[in-house]
């Protein structure tokens, strides 16, 4: 009779900037101050953009939109340690890792207004359009980091996800494929507790969603996911380990969803207003504010004055997308295939001769 | 030239795909090591390495969702599903994704990927290894569907769809596989999608069939042909399909008769159907008869030749149309 143990794992959880600003120097990723000023701008302007786009909404200016709110660091920390291109699979509540890759906001503003023209990434950036059907893009995200290892190119791809997807059988799939074919794909998890109205314990029985990847043969960990700096860390060393041929990584960015679900949605159905506000006091801006101030980085006319940018760029873009003249009635049938066949080509032309 | 069976020329496009184009992917589960359980790709993974002929885990959705990844990102992913019952488990990743992701980014990405898979009954097979999907997937935006019926238009049909720069799902008749050889060239050509074949000329009737009941519909045909004298049209693309060369068939016989085996309820057959009524009324001479699969799940070896069209129905069907 044999009895021993097989496997033993554990699971770390990292954060480097504490609520109150304060750094641990070994745990914090190489960035000049000038970078780390550039995470914060970027920051507001995620967060002036996703003031003003629930305000849009409000007045009817725009669709349905989810908000960030309270996700920026896990977004901005992210997207912000890829290049170019690297290819960034975005779900419905990634407006923040677009902005960070350089989608022009007045386009995404028409994405929520309901305008088609909006997802078209800008050349030379591989940002796949947004995935409304939860968790299916990890598929994506697998497949095109395979691709990317068979063509022996370094770019990796990065997609995000919620605590929900993982529920998702794409998502189980997805590591799977990527732990066999030692792809270079980084699982972003934004665990923010809740998938609509379900809470993350009833999404898992498991202790943390990041240690699913170790059942996948590859490493899992956990983010302070309000913490830029520890995301955004995270994400470099699991970018340069992709890059460096060594596989997948899974990161649990531990954080929370401060609006509602969606613009549809009222979470005080299901969420109480004090746990809501014990997560106010960790606003993953408000940390990085006290420590920029704490280093001297940041003066109040400064901060003023970066918000001040950012709600300009922000207005401009309001502008812009107002501005746009409305699609060509017809412009649904244009991108169905690279060359019409004959069906729709007939039902184009009726279409056409209907609307004269 | 070399005569080859349709798996032979299966195995022989994927050679030649994958000899012309690097991009090439081939991808499935026994695809590898295996050659497939039809042994459609046998060898491949000798000649062209692990890295273009990949054996993948055990996941239909997976296969399906990799692939749409593998595409966006500049390969050409063409995946075994085993059999096409299977197809099922990939059906969100190809209808909510493959399909969309060329009008999502505006035309920045395509997803220009094949799924082949072994597609029909009268195989004695276990349940779901036997479905005929052509109607699911030509209702699909974004989707190409096509199903050949003979060695040579399989690989020339293959070797358009890997060409192809949308989605295209690749419906190979499993029971004929090795029931028909002919000629195929070894060499590289295509067989364009979206137009049919005249299987047999005729003034009679017109009969529109795809897949294996191109086989069984030519050999009813050939026993009635003193009496009646049937055009049979192959139609080989279900999406987009050709509907000029089944209009000027009817044109010319007045008569039509749809054979398909997926259920007929909202079967491509219907499609046919409405589409001659609506453009060709004036030239039919009688009421359009459909012969097809029931609306019944395909039965179980036992009885699965009550269910597919066979010979006498054929038979029959024919002299439905003729008598009116």
């Amino acid at each position: 009779m044999v009895k021993k143990i097989l496997a033993k794992f554990e699971v770390s959880y990292l954060q480097a900037l504490d609520e109150e600003g304060n750094a641990d120097q070994q745990l914090m990723p190489k960035l000049s101050e000038k970078e780390m000023l550039r995470l914060y701008e970027m920051m507001v302007l995620v967060r002036a953009f996703d003031d003003k786009a629930f305000s849009l909404q409000r007045q009817g200016r725009i669709g349905t939109y989810l908000q960030i709110k309270g996700q920026e660091a896990a977004q901005v920390g992210s997207a912000m340690a890829l290049k170019d291109d690297d290819w960034l699979f975005p779900m419905y509540r990634s407006a923040g890792a677009l902005i960070a890759r350089k989608h022009p906001m007045h386009l995404i503003l028409a994405y929520y207004g309901g305008d088609e023209r909006s997802l078209k990434a800008p050349e030379g950036i591989n940002n796949f359009p947004i995935c409304i059907a939860v968790g299916t893009q990890t598929l994506h995200a697998a497949g095109s980091a395979i691709a990317s290892s068979l063509k022996n190119e370094k770019s990796v791809s990065l997609v995000y996800l919620g605590d929900g997807a993982t529920s998702k059988e794409d998502c189980m799939s997805a590591m799977n494929f990527a732990g066999v074919f030692k792809a270079p794909v980084i699982f972003l998890v934004e665990n923010n507790q809740y998938a609509i109205s379900v809470p993350r314990k009833t999404q898992t029985a498991s202790e943390t969603i990041a240690q699913k990847a170790i059942a996948f043969g590859f490493e899992g960990i956990q983010i302070d996911g309000n913490d830029i700096f520890g995301v955004y860390g995270a994400v470099k060393n699991a970018v340069e380990k992709a890059r460096a041929g060594k596989g997948p990584t899974f990161i649990e960015c531990f954080t929370y969803r401060l609006g509602d679900h969606s613009t549809s949605d009222d979470a005080a159905r299901y969420r109480l207003r004090e746990e809501v506000a014990e997560w106010q006091k960790k606003d993953p801006l408000l940390r990085l504010e006290k420590f920029l101030s704490n280093q001297k980085l940041l003066t109040i006319a400064k901060k003023e004055e970066i918000l001040e940018k950012a709600k300009e760029k922000v207005e401009e873009a309001v502008e812009a997308y107002e501005a746009m003249e409305p699609p060509a009635k017809d412009d649904f049938f244009k991108f169905m295939f690279k060359e019409m066949p004959e069906q729709l080509k007939e039902q184009h032309d009726e279409f056409m001769r209907s609307h004269l | 030239m070399a005569v080859m069976n349709i798996v032979q020329a299966v195995n022989s496009a994927l050679k030649c795909a994958l000899e012309e184009d690097k991009s090439v992917v081939v991808l499935g589960e026994d695809v590898g090591v295996n050659g497939g359980v039809f042994r459609a790709t046998d060898g491949l993974q000798k000649i062209f390495g692990p890295k273009r002929v990949v054996d993948t885990p055990l996941s239909e959705l997976g296969i399906a969702g990799v692939s749409v990844g593998m595409a966006v990102n500049g390969l050409k992913p063409v995946a075994e599903i085993q059999f096409s019952g299977f197809l099922y488990a990939a059906f969100d990743q190809l209808v909510s994704h493959a399909g969309r992701i060329r009008t999502r980014s505006r035309g920045r990405f395509s997803c220009p990927l094949v799924v082949r898979t072994p597609s029909g009954g009268g195989i004695r097979a276990l349940e779901l290894h036997c479905e005929m999907p052509e109607s699911f997937f030509a209702h699909a935006p974004g989707i190409k569907v096509v199903c050949p019926s003979t060695p040579y238009d399989t690989k020339g049909l293959l070797l358009a769809s890997i060409k192809d720069p949308d989605p295209v799902i690749f419906l190979e008749p499993t029971r004929i596989y090795r029931a028909i050889k002919e000629e195929v060239p070894d060499n590289f050509y295509a067989v364009p999608l979206g137009k049919a074949r005249i299987a047999k000329q005729g003034k009679d009737v017109t009969i529109v069939t795809w897949g294996a009941m191109v086989k069984y519909t030519l050999d009813a045909v050939e026993k009635i042909k003193n009496d009646i004298d049937a055009e049979v049209i192959d139609l080989r693309t279900i999406y987009p399909f050709d509907s000029k060369a089944i209009l000027e068939s009817v044109k010319k016989t007045g008569r039509l008769v749809i054979i398909h085996e997926a259920p007929r309820t909202a079967g491509f057959g219907a499609e046919i159907s409405a589409t001659v009524s609506e453009k060709g009324l004036d030239l039919l001479s009688a009421p359009i008869v459909r012969i097809t699969g029931y609306d019944t799940t395909l039965p179980f070896p036992k009885l699965e030749k009550e269910y597919i069209p066979d010979e006498a129905r054929i038979i029959a069907g024919i002299k439905k149309v003729m008598a009116y």
